[in-house]
């Protein structure tokens, strides 16, 4: 019953924030933007003009023009076939990292929260020993020792980034844990495994949201400044931060290697920041009026 | 108050152990250390130069050994010497710290120059025009990739224009300038990073100060202030800025180890011989007296900062001292 009743909450709530969201103009431009780079970057092998690695030595660096929209690299490849594919690189290094940063995170957020005393004390300690240290340097460290490869790059920026979400959800369970709905699931029995995952977890999740869509954003733009010091994506695979890297050494003869890679990466990242943001409006009561 | 200092002192220790054993783990543990680094270049040396190179480096100690031996120097601030020109690492943060040092600082200036009073009147005015571009500002500047930014920058002022130099510190011949033609020369080549490490801050920063703004508008004294009928001048600046401004001393506090550290990134789109450069090579060679040199003071100040920003807060704030 009371599961039931919960459900039925949570629904209406759902639709509530999503009525909300679709109010804000900000969210619903970033949720368009995520949706557009996103179709973009599944059916990249059918949009895209060109093979993505094929080297044309007679046509390098052409600038934009109607057989080359967004012009060719250095090795003559087509830019906007290799930021089609790159886009998928992008979105899947982003997805992949924030899933194991939001996985580590819920774990060691919810133990912490759930159980305090010693757990959450040394828990914490770990927080604040990854957040002294600068993100950068440590992927750096790891990167440079392990070879760069795509997989490398996801588990690194997933490692050095659940610090935040561990914090949000050891919150949420703080101050769930002390519920009456908690204490009645206490009273009749359930096992602490069965109360932190079906019955508080479920409810603390929501924070988690904001901070996950945000940080897919956050890990394009990790990715793409690693692969632009060439600790990234190795080629030949395309990715945005490679293309600007050498966007970089022809700098002073082609610049729509340089602007048309950033802008990608600029318009993805802002539309899950904005999306992100609009989520956090939208669950935040106080914002209703 | 004091107890509150001391008790946030005592936490300070278990995580400085806990930097200084993390950092230490990630460098020695994984393969390939600074002897076969060496090696790299010299395909040819032998297994037995190898091993020579490997008890040179203390690299043939077990781990818990090697992080004692090295603790005991650290901790006699002995920083030792870089593997790759035997030169002394404290020499060589050193020498790398003041351009740094400056390109941060300035950028740090810039940022609260135009944040504070910018976070102000889009929180005044909220919803007005100002307001509504700030909030686009405040998004963009979040999503553009720093370096994209140097590049757009270094194409426009350096090779477009050319009005500004594109990288390094100063021209390559200043022999025949005078003092003032050095200076002016040097601070052409801060213009460019200094404005694009101010622009990722700006955004964040304006959005913090506007929004700890909104949030202390909304409490009862200002209402209070209000309704005995001071002026709205000195309802803002006098009552509701002092204590918008109080969680910005976390965020300075926070950014102090930013000032030092340098952006990696950054310095090497300028091509800025600073911290961020050094640390860069000094982990691609696995350099790891260097790289510790670097992380273990670094993550110090962190946590210096922190627990300063933490200390000012609760003597700006008693309610953080009860808890």
């Amino acid at each position: 019953m009371q599961n039931k009743k919960n459900m039925n909450n949570s629904r209406s709530f759902t639709s509530q924030t999503l009525r909300y969201l679709m109010r804000n103009k900000l969210a619903v431009i970033g949720g368009l933007l995520v949706m557009l780079v996103f179709v973009l970057s599944i059916f990249a092998p059918i949009v895209a003009p060109y093979n993505p690695s094929t080297i044309d030595i007679k046509n390098i660096l052409i600038g934009p023009s109607f057989s080359h929209p967004l012009g060719t690299d250095d090795l003559g490849r087509d830019v906007l076939s290799r930021m089609l594919w790159g886009g998928r690189i992008s979105l899947e290094v982003g997805f992949v990292a924030v899933g194991i940063a939001t996985i580590i995170g819920i774990l060691l957020g919810s133990l912490a929260g759930y159980y305090g005393g010693w757990i959450d004390s040394a828990i914490m300690r770990a927080v604040d020993i990854m957040l002294s240290i600068p993100t950068i340097f440590l992927v750096l460290a790891v990167i440079a020792i392990l070879e760069p490869s795509i997989m490398n790059i996801m588990v690194v920026i997933g490692l050095t980034s659940w610090m935040e979400p561990a914090r949000l959800i050891r919150a949420e369970f703080i101050s769930l844990k002390e519920r009456e709905f908690v204490i009645a699931a206490h009273a009749i029995g359930a096992t602490d495994r069965r109360i932190i995952m079906k019955h508080i977890l479920p409810n603390g999740l929501s924070p988690i949201l904001v901070s996950a869509t945000m940080g897919i954003g956050g890990a394009i733009l990790v990715e793409s400044a690693l692969s632009f010091l060439g600790l990234g994506v190795q080629p030949p695979t395309p990715s945005w931060g490679s293309l600007l890297s050498s966007g970089k050494d022809n700098i002073e003869i082609a610049w729509w290697l340089s602007v048309f890679p950033g802008l990608a990466i600029l318009i993805t990242v802002l539309g899950y920041n904005l999306l992100g943001e609009g989520i956090r409006d939208a669950l935040d009561p106080r914002q209703r009026g | 108050m004091l107890t509150y200092i001391i008790k946030r002192m005592f936490l300070m220790v278990p995580i400085l152990i806990g930097i200084t054993v993390l950092s230490f783990g990630v460098m020695r543990l994984a393969p390939g250390g600074p002897a076969e680094a060496q090696m790299n270049f010299s395909a040819k040396a032998s297994a037995e130069a190898r091993e020579r190179l490997r008890k040179l480096y203390g690299a043939d100690q077990p781990f818990y050994k090697q992080y004692a031996t090295w603790l005991t120097k650290f901790m006699t601030l002995d920083f030792g010497e870089a593997f790759a020109d035997g030169r002394k690492v404290k020499d060589k943060i050193l020498e790398r710290l003041p351009i740094t040092l400056t390109i941060n600082l300035l950028s740090l200036g810039l940022v609260l120059l135009i944040a504070i009073p910018v976070g102000i009147m889009s929180a005044t005015r909220q919803y007005s025009l100002l307001d509504r571009f700030t909030t686009i500002f405040v998004f963009v500047g979040f999503s553009t990739p720093s370096f994209w930014l140097a590049l757009l920058l270094i194409y426009l002022f350096g090779v477009q224009w050319g009005v500004l130099p594109i990288s390094g510190i100063h021209s390559l011949d200043i022999t025949g300038l005078t003092f003032w033609g050095r200076l002016s020369d040097e601070a052409n080549h801060l213009i460019l990073p200094v404005f694009v490490s101010a622009f990722g801050g700006l955004a964040g920063f304006s959005r913090y100060v506007r929004n700890n703004m909104l949030e202390v508008m909304r409490q009862d004294y200002i209402r209070t202030a209000r309704a005995k009928g001071l002026t709205e001048h000195l309802v803002i600046y006098k009552h509701a800025l002092r204590n918008a401004l109080m969680p910005v001393i976390t965020i300075l506090g926070l950014s102090l180890p930013g000032i030092i550290g340098g952006s990696v990134i950054m310095e090497t789109v300028f091509g800025i011989p600073g911290m961020g450069q050094l640390m860069y090579q000094a982990v691609l060679s696995r350099d790891y007296n260097l790289v510790m040199g670097i992380l273990v003071p670094g993550a110090f100040l962190t946590m210096l900062g922190n627990f300063l920003a933490d200390v000012a807060y609760a003597f700006t704030d008693p309610r953080v001292r009860l808890r």
